[in-house]
């Protein structure tokens, strides 16, 4: 038996959530099918550094309240995955043999964690660090586990690393590229980084690899490719994602790394519409299409494309890479493009760092324009750079002020001020 | 939706919307009991400063919120009905998503709790306690946008 519904959602994170309510801020009568493959109750998988490290706790990992689907009208199809998809009759196939039919169609299949073939990485202490499955996974053995190898210093290894250090554990991190967080911040930044971990007790080897795991059936040291052998209970794989594209390649629908999507996070399909770790959509700063999986890029995804999916147009035009993160005592936030010293060929950078005050931060212009920043430290009103980035503000003339911690709209001229603010401030009482 | 604006040519830096928003947020809402007795919370509300120019620069409470959008914990929300842009404190983990986002840096960290706080507009109260509390009018309340 076929079903129909006006909307069906296929994944069900910050992207689902962010479609779903843009299409019931427009109507409360189509009816929405949700296909989450990890049930009903929808939680943020960017809170599982803060579970597992026991800052929150059960409900507190939810992202929107239990009974979100029946607040929303949404049919959930709780632990079903879509298997197959026709664009033209307008159906999507479940595991369980299901047909439903589609009027509007949203893929947020997000991404699949990367699992190097290294020999030994199948074994049962070897966890992911993407789903509630791998952070309960992971909760049941650290009980017993006085050791761990964190394969990946990116922001995800990195935060999973500080959370088995505070949970007791030794950690080491061993990351492939010559420094840690390589693609989102420069060489300073991860200096900063790598020192940190360091002075808190966590070696990070760079430059190399896993080669192999020891052990029979679980991982009890890995050997790395620079010859070191380190011993462990656990190892956590946190080697990025890939986006999920299996559904749109099988329909013919465009895909590159991601599921390509326009400005209206419409696929090359009819009707079909994607957004999340599982897109590539536009990055305004790149003027191209990347994926880019960021929770709030997926979040306002998911709204354009619900918007536009309910006839209300909308255009997703600001999406760049960003990360706000945080490592020990260590803020660090960063956005469009990282030049680094390899890269800054056609840039023109400021930059300040005080080593003491451990505080760092750099800004990159190109043709006057802010294309990227990262601040280290003092991470206060970093919005504000974003806006300047996004709206294409000529920042030349006032390039140094943005080195100010305090840096805000007091200290931009004073013609550009009040017109960024033209809705927000009265002139003119005196 | 309500929303408060500054007006910079009459603001004079006193800072007292800080110490009222810090009092309107204490437990006791008293302003000697707040800084006397108690750990007063930080002020919700930023004040630019280049002197001589200073002005208030508290949250506008967006349509469309970039806060909400980045929030990884749901702490964020936009009330359908008042149309406030509130935080529910008991749930933010100390990301700082929403102070990359906001536009305004509107959002104020909390660092000894490693949380963010803030603009509710004082619910509960007839007007936001920081344009209430100011001496010179440099800030106004719209209970309308655009009113």
């Amino acid at each position: 038996m076929v079903r129909r519904f006006d909307y069906v959602i296929v994944g069900g994170s910050a992207g689902a959530v962010g479609c779903i309510e843009a299409l019931r801020a427009v109507d409360r009568e189509k009816t929405i099918a949700l296909i989450g493959e990890e049930g009903d109750r929808i939680y943020s998988r960017a809170l599982i550094p803060y579970y597992l490290g026991g800052r929150i706790h059960g409900d507190k990992m939810l992202y929107r309240p239990p009974d979100f689907c029946k607040q929303m009208g949404v049919t959930p199809w709780p632990g079903r995955r879509a298997v197959g998809l026709d664009p033209v009759r307008k159906t999507v196939v479940l595991d369980g043999g299901e047909e439903l039919q589609y009027g509007k169609l949203l893929l947020a299949t997000g991404g699949r964690p990367i699992v190097p073939p290294v020999p030994g990485l199948d074994k049962k202490n070897v966890f992911t660090f993407v789903s509630m499955a791998d952070a309960l996974a992971l909760a049941e053995t650290l009980p017993t586990a006085r050791a761990a190898v964190v394969l990946g210093g990116g922001v995800i290894g990195l935060m999973a690393a500080e959370t088995l250090k505070n949970r007791g554990l030794a950690v080491t991190v061993v990351e492939l590229a010559p420094r840690v967080l390589a693609p989102v911040v420069d060489e300073t930044a991860s200096a900063m980084v790598e020192e940190l971990f360091r002075a808190k007790g966590v070696p990070v080897h760079t430059g190399t690899t896993i080669a192999q795991v020891l052990g029979h059936e679980r991982a009890e040291a890995v050997v790395l490719t620079s010859g070191e052998t380190v011993s462990c209970d656990l190892v956590v794989v946190a080697a990025g994602v890939v986006p999920r594209v299996e559904l749109a390649k099988a329909a013919g629908i465009a895909v590159n790394r991601g599921i390509l999507v326009n400005e209206k996070m419409e696929t090359s399909a009819p009707d079909v519409y994607a957004c999340g770790d599982c897109a590539e959509g536009y990055d305004f700063v790149i003027e191209g299409n990347r994926p880019l999986p960021l929770w709030p890029n997926a979040y306002v995804g998911g709204r354009v494309a619900g918007f536009n999916m309910a006839g209300v147009p909308r255009e997703y035009r600001w999406a760049t890479s960003m990360n706000a993160m945080h490592f020990f005592d260590l803020y660090i936030i960063n956005a469009g493009l990282n030049v680094t010293r390899d890269t800054a060929d056609g840039f023109e950078t400021v930059s300040r760092y005080d080593r003491e005050a451990r505080a760092y931060r750099k800004f990159a212009l190109r043709d006057g324009r802010l294309v990227g920043f990262v601040l280290v430290g003092r991470v206060a009103r970093a919005g504000i750079l974003l806006r300047l980035m996004r709206e294409k503000v000529d920042v030349s003339s006032f390039k140094h002020e943005l080195l100010d911690e305090h840096f805000g709209y007091a200290s931009m001229p004073e013609s550009l001020r009040w017109e960024l603010l033209a809705q927000d401030v009265r002139l003119g009482v005196v | 939706m309500g929303k408060i604006v500054a007006k910079p040519e009459v603001c004079i830096g006193c800072h007292l919307c800080q110490i009222w928003c810090a009092v309107a947020h204490s437990r006791s809402r008293d302003v000697l009991k707040a800084f006397f007795y108690e750990d007063p919370p930080p002020p919700r509300i930023v004040v630019e400063e280049r002197l001589p120019l200073t002005f208030a620069f508290p949250c506008r409470h967006c349509a469309e919120p970039d806060c909400v959008f980045a929030c990884i914990s749901g702490a964020l929300h936009k009330d359908p009905q008042s149309g406030h842009v509130l935080h529910d404190e008991s749930r933010c983990v100390g990301c700082y998503s929403c102070v990359m986002a906001c536009p305004y840096g509107a959002i104020v960290i909390d660092s000894e709790n490693r949380k963010v706080v803030k603009c509710d507009l004082c619910e509960g109260l007839d007007l936001p306690m920081c344009v209430a509390r100011c001496p010179n009018q440099a800030l106004a309340y719209l209970a309308e946008d655009g009113a």
